[in-house]
């Protein structure tokens, strides 16, 4: 009686999803060797985000359930959102405050003696 | 108590019914999952701190890692995330043979991934391209080469320790699939491992390009 409710996925949707996302692996990889210049990571967190998403509402069978569980998870989709822009905000905006620059770790590293 | 004796085997006293003790299973699980996106958030943090520091050496420095046998990586790992749901469809609809088929090909899938890992990270080691330190490679141009390689064997190490835990509890529900532990009314732990496998899938479709295909 409990279990009879359960929504039971078509083996045609998971082998679609699987396929799809290879698909997807093939274009990204493909992409990869063609310049967009600053595009490139927007394009290849595109479309990893994106199989992400197949994987998440199909195989994670969020689609279909109760959707507390996907605000869990955006939940943490948010908060890695926060950590990252922010840190990127500091990171990359520190030289407008005082002056920074790259410079090596170790000196005495191995790889600068030349 | 008639409500006590109609309780099925796998059923807890402390839930109302099966629907309620699976719901909250899959919530527990869930906020595990979302430890471990944060767990592993912060490498992806402290990559884009690198990244943007040295878009130059890490664009050097990815292409010294093998863009085929990270492919082949990331099709094995798809493929085994597609028979990981196969396995759990399968006991939902009773079927036990095919269940434990699924399995195995999981766990092969999973063992082919980290004999690959295992190819990638000796040549690694033999180049000296290794993190912080130990990093002995001379062939990488720009300022600070090794972050890279940290960053690539932090991330790579943990998501393969993460495949190798999944390979261990994978074995197990196979073990318990075989002892008949599990029917369409009962399979909650290989549905939990299903969701902690397709999110280690989840975690290597981001590494695969933000460390094989830069640029």
């Amino acid at each position: 009686m409990a279990q009879n409710n359960i929504h039971i996925t078509p083996i045609k949707t998971y082998l679609a999803v699987g396929f799809g996302l290879l698909v997807l692996t093939a274009i990204t990889v493909g992409a990869s060797f063609i310049n967009f210049g600053t595009f490139n990571v927007t394009i290849a967190l595109t479309i990893a985000s994106i199989k992400a998403v197949l994987v998440a509402f199909f195989f994670m069978h969020l689609f279909w359930d109760n959707k507390l569980y996907l605000i869990v998870f955006f939940a943490s989709l948010l908060f890695l959102t926060i950590f990252l822009t922010f840190t990127m905000f500091d990171t990359t905006q520190r030289g407008a405050i005082y002056e920074e620059k790259a410079k090596p770790i170790r000196n005495e590293a191995p790889i600068y003696a030349k | 108590m008639a409500i006590a004796t109609t309780h099925a085997a796998h059923l807890q006293n402390h839930y109302a019914d099966s629907e309620q003790q699976r719901e909250s299973a899959k919530l527990g699980m869930w906020i595990f999952l979302l430890t471990e996106v944060l767990l592993f958030g912060g490498l992806f943090v402290t990559y884009g701190i690198f990244r943007a520091w040295y878009p130059e050496m890490f664009f050097n420095a990815h292409k010294h890692l093998d863009v085929l046998l990270g492919s082949v990586n990331t099709i094995v790992l798809i493929s085994s995330s597609v028979t990981m749901a196969l396995a759990i469809r399968s006991l939902q609809v009773n079927s036990k043979q095919h269940a434990i088929m699924f399995l195995i090909l999981t766990l092969l899938f999973a063992a082919t991934f980290m004999v690959i890992k295992y190819f990638e990270y000796s040549h690694k080691i033999e180049l000296g391209q290794l993190p912080g330190r130990m990093y002995t490679y001379t062939g990488v141009q720009g300022s600070n080469p090794h972050i890279f390689f940290s960053v690539y064997f932090a991330m790579t190490a943990l998501h393969g320790l993460h495949v190798l835990i999944g390979m261990i509890v994978i074995g197990w529900v196979l073990y318990r699939t075989i002892k008949n532990h599990f029917s369409h009314e009962y399979y909650t732990p290989v549905e939990m491992t299903g969701l902690y496998w397709h999110l280690v899938d989840m975690i290597w479709i981001f590494l695969f390009p933000l460390l094989y295909l830069i640029g």
